[in-house]
């Protein structure tokens, strides 16, 4: 019944009864690792690959229709390209940290991903404080930005990787506005939790008003916190040429690409957990049979990562001083007020209920 | 404001325009022939004010320098500039010109109309006319260390050019 | 005690950037040598030349027949305007008069360049403010222009349609209708250009009030085209010194007074609707009869001087001809608008983030090879 989770249950059981326990429970990591690595290395390359045929959908093109059937596998070359690409770097750059950048930005973009149930039981690491978690794990890739411009010896990537610095310390706050506003009405941080919450109504029914607030202010920093469009100011090619990534090549430059889209997707899935009930299904449709959460999980998620590409494809780019008002002078007073009307509607008990 | 003002009222003819400014200058040279517009050659040291003046007066108000040629005229090395009123609507040409051909100098105009401090430095770039008072006189599409002026005609370069 | 910092001896550098000439927002190989104070700028040098070919020194020895292929390659999107403006020159300095056939071709093909001319900016002005999808909106709607110039002048960008005393061929049976296509197919498009650009709250923040120039300084500054008609100055060569059938059309002069980026966006907007009425006026009464007159084989221009104004997409080109009576002309000078508007860059952009600069120069529409002739 259950195929998922018995074949994790049976794999466990094998390794518990081959090995000592602390090698086993080692060798189990570093299995799910591995595993993971693949599965969101791919599904990585497959959201670009979803990018570029959206993209294409807007601009009145084809978009990659030669590589594989319907171009499914344009993004595997692109990427055999990249491996095979030769690394370049600025003479003067600070080497340690040069090769070092791509590392903290692909690595923690990589971490966030275990902390989501993906469906009920599905779930690499279950912390009780997974929101946290979320939130220290995603700014850590800042710090590879600011390296990565520093270090490379570019006065472009050092204006790019500043603005990064600017703009990700300033939507970090709204980002973890937004979900504390969304942790009051859930009384949880453990993501698991969250969703369990949700089975009386997605949160973003049972918080009515501030959760909707809570929500539009959640997907305009988030899409700043990954650095898209309309906030790719640390890009910015019109203005920088490529930003903090202009002296990066081959596969150090896959990195920072790759991050942006499993960015991208921490992003919708955090959205997806916290406001539409994550591997809920609607009204429960397929309550039983537990191992579709995932699909809804993936559903959800991708139409949020599509009203992310929508704001890229259609928006033009903030200046920088737009960027920082917006931020400090709507955002965060907006945010901070949300957060008083949602306690008083928690304390209230005027959250719907189903 | 209104921009649609009529402005042929204020008109003036090549004449009137002879008139008005033979008197501020009196050594000048005015010609219509071989040409659209009227032509007033001037003396490289009555440039400036003449300039100025053309500027200036409520009755000339050529506030438009809408073109600045150099030319070498063989023996002599010059400037044309092609001023228009934007409130007249009229049009006249100076011409500056002098023989010395190692070290040709005039006024800057670039503080009178600020289009020609691009126009000076293409010019003393391709004809080495040296401006007084330009604010950055250099080199604008060639190399600082480029030998020579290329557009007058005694330059030759014979990898360069083709001469049919 | 912030005032003693600031002129304290404080060892402190400028911050140079070199802007091109390689670069997405110099649009050719023009490079810009900023300085800056992080975002601001505080001063833009703009260094020419890196693709300059001496067009001038070129047609001093050129006959003039060849002199008008040249223009083609100087603003390569006005390219059939260029050569109307040689060819109108050899044609007054001769006193050819053209049929009138060939006047109003020559106008509604200039129109059509124009309208050409300005969706390939307003993509790139897209795509410089970060809005990439523009581009394709514009090419999309420029490719049927580029369709009919080939049908009819076998060339889609660099045309050589006209030729001293015409047009070097008849335009193709099919020229009436496609254009009339055309024009039916974009009065549709451009609302949608409105929609997708002009409304949008990021791109009205972006532009309004940056990169100001006030009527004075637009005048001062020699800007003309659509940048000095977005601040107030009224330099259509079109309105002033009609040339070809542009005598015999109306049409508004678009001025704004506002003089800013948004001013000379919506100026170039409004132009497309004016091109448009032009062709539409013109093109079902194109008169019959022959589309050039003979010239002599060697053309020669009497002993003299002329000048020929022109508006281009751009802004006002001029064709200054020293002439001695010989085949080829003595000295040969073109007045680019390209030249002049990129000249008022510092000026406007000084005080500005890189940002700005980026948008103001996206308006300026500056096409390199027009100022590097």
């Amino acid at each position: 019944m259950n195929i998922t989770l018995s074949i994790t249950k049976n794999i466990h059981n094998w390794l518990f009864s081959i090995m000592p326990e602390g090698i086993a429970s080692i060798a189990e990591m570093v299995l799910i690792a591995v595993v993971y690595l693949a599965i969101f290395a791919v599904a990585g390359l497959y959201l670009v690959l979803l990018e570029r045929k959206v993209a294409a959908w807007f601009q009145l093109r084809i978009g990659p229709n030669r590589v594989g059937y319907w171009g499914l596998l344009q993004t595997m070359a692109d990427a055999l390209k990249l491996v095979s690409k030769e690394l370049t770097g600025t003479v003067k750059a600070d080497k340690f940290l040069y090769n070092l950048a791509p590392y903290f930005v692909i690595v923690t973009a990589l971490m966030a991903l275990a902390v989501f149930p993906f469906t009920q039981e599905f779930q690499a690491f279950d912390i009780n404080i997974g929101v946290l978690f979320l939130l220290a794990i995603s700014s850590i890739g800042v710090i590879g930005i600011l390296l990565g411009g520093w270090s490379s010896n570019n006065k472009f990537a050092l204006i790019g990787a500043m603005r990064s610095g600017v703009q990700t310390i300033s939507y970090e706050l709204s980002v973890g506005l937004s979900i504390l506003t969304m942790v009051l009405i859930s009384g949880s941080l453990q993501l698991s939790e969250i969703v369990e919450v949700q089975k009386n109504g997605w949160l973003i029914v049972q918080g009515h008003i501030p959760a909707v607030i809570a929500f539009m202010i959640f997907m305009i920093a988030g899409t700043a916190e990954t650095n898209r469009a309309p906030f790719d100011l640390v890009e910015a090619e019109s203005e920088l040429g490529a930003g903090f990534h202009t002296e990066y090549s081959g596969m150090k430059f896959a990195y920072f690409f790759l991050a942006e889209f499993i960015n991208m997707f921490i992003i919708a899935a955090i959205g997806t957990t916290l406001f539409f009930g994550g591997w809920l299904s609607p009204f429960g449709i397929t309550e039983s049979i537990p191992w579709l959460g995932v699909f809804w999980f993936v559903g959800k998620t991708l139409i949020l990562v599509f009203l992310m590409m929508w704001f890229r494809w259609t928006f033009p780019r903030l200046r920088i001083d737009q960027l920082l008002t917006l931020e400090w002078k709507y955002l965060l007073p907006l945010n901070l007020l949300n957060i008083v009307l949602m306690a008083l509607i928690v304390w209230l008990n005027l959250t719907i209920q189903f | 404001m209104d921009l649609t003002k009529d402005y042929k009222t204020e008109f003036m003819t090549n004449e009137g325009l002879q008139n008005l400014i033979s008197n501020w200058i009196p050594d000048l040279e005015f010609t219509e022939e071989g040409s659209q517009f009227l032509n007033i050659t001037v003396k490289p040291d009555q440039l400036y004010q003449l300039m100025s003046q053309l500027k200036t007066n409520n009755e000339a108000n050529f506030d438009y320098l809408f073109c600045l040629s150099g030319v070498d005229w063989g023996k002599e090395l010059g400037v044309v500039y092609h001023l228009e009123s934007t409130t007249h609507r009229h049009t006249i040409v100076v011409k500056v010109k002098t023989e010395d051909r190692e070290n040709p100098t005039f006024d800057t105009v670039s503080d009178i109309w600020f289009t020609a401090d691009f126009h000076e430095r293409e010019v003393f770039d391709f004809f080495g006319i040296i401006f007084n008072n330009h604010p950055n006189l250099k080199r604008l599409f060639l190399t600082e260390d480029w030998d020579g002026f290329p557009l007058r005609k005694d330059y030759v370069d014979e990898i360069n050019m083709v001469i049919k | 005690m912030d005032t003693n910092i600031a002129n304290s001896n404080l060892k402190s550098e400028d911050y140079f950037i070199n802007m091109g000439p390689q670069h997405p927002a110099t649009h050719g190989v023009l490079r810009l040598l900023l300085t800056i104070d992080g975002e601001i700028i505080k001063k833009v040098e703009p260094d020419l030349g890196y693709i300059h070919r001496s067009i001038e020194k070129m047609c001093e020895r050129d006959s003039y027949q060849q002199i008008v292929h040249l223009t083609d390659r100087m603003d390569y999107l006005s390219s059939h305007i260029n050569n109307e403006a040689v060819c109108l020159t050899v044609e007054n300095a001769l006193e050819i008069e053209v049929p009138e056939r060939v006047k109003v071709i020559r106008t509604i093909i200039g129109e059509l360049t124009r309208l050409a001319s300005h969706q390939l900016w307003w993509g790139v002005m897209g795509m410089d403010v970060g809005a990439l999808t523009t581009y394709f909106y514009g090419f999309r709607d420029r490719e049927l222009i580029n369709d009919i110039f080939e049908e009819t002048c076998g060339a889609r960008l660099t045309m050589n349609y006209n030729i001293p005393g015409g047009l070097m061929f008849d335009i193709h049976p099919n020229f009436v209708k496609r254009t009339k296509d055309f024009i039916a197919h974009f009065k549709t498009k451009l609302p949608e250009y409105d929609r997708l650009l002009t409304g949008n709250v990021i791109f009205q923040k972006r532009m309004k009030g940056v990169g100001i120039l006030t009527k004075e300084d637009a005048i001062s500054f020699g800007a003309t085209g659509p940048v000095g008609r977005g601040s107030g100055f009224s330099c259509d060569v079109r309105k002033h010194h009609p040339y070809s059938a542009l005598d015999k059309v109306t049409f508004k002069e678009t001025l704004r007074t506002e003089g800013d980026s948004l001013a000379r966006y919506e100026v170039r907007i409004q132009e497309m609707w004016e091109s448009m009425s032009i062709i539409e006026q013109l093109i079902d009464n194109i008169p019959e009869g022959d589309f050039k007159v003979a010239t002599n084989a060697v053309i020669k221009l009497p002993k003299g001087e002329f000048y020929q104004k022109v508006e281009t997409a751009r802004g006002e080109l001029g064709v200054y001809v020293v002439s001695t009576g010989t085949k080829n002309p003595y000295r040969l000078k073109f007045r680019s608008p390209g030249f002049s508007n990129l000249s008022l860059l510092n000026h406007i952009a000084v005080g500005g983030k890189i940002g700005d600069l980026v948008a103001s120069m996206a308006t300026l529409d500056i096409v390199v090879p027009d100022i590097d002739r």
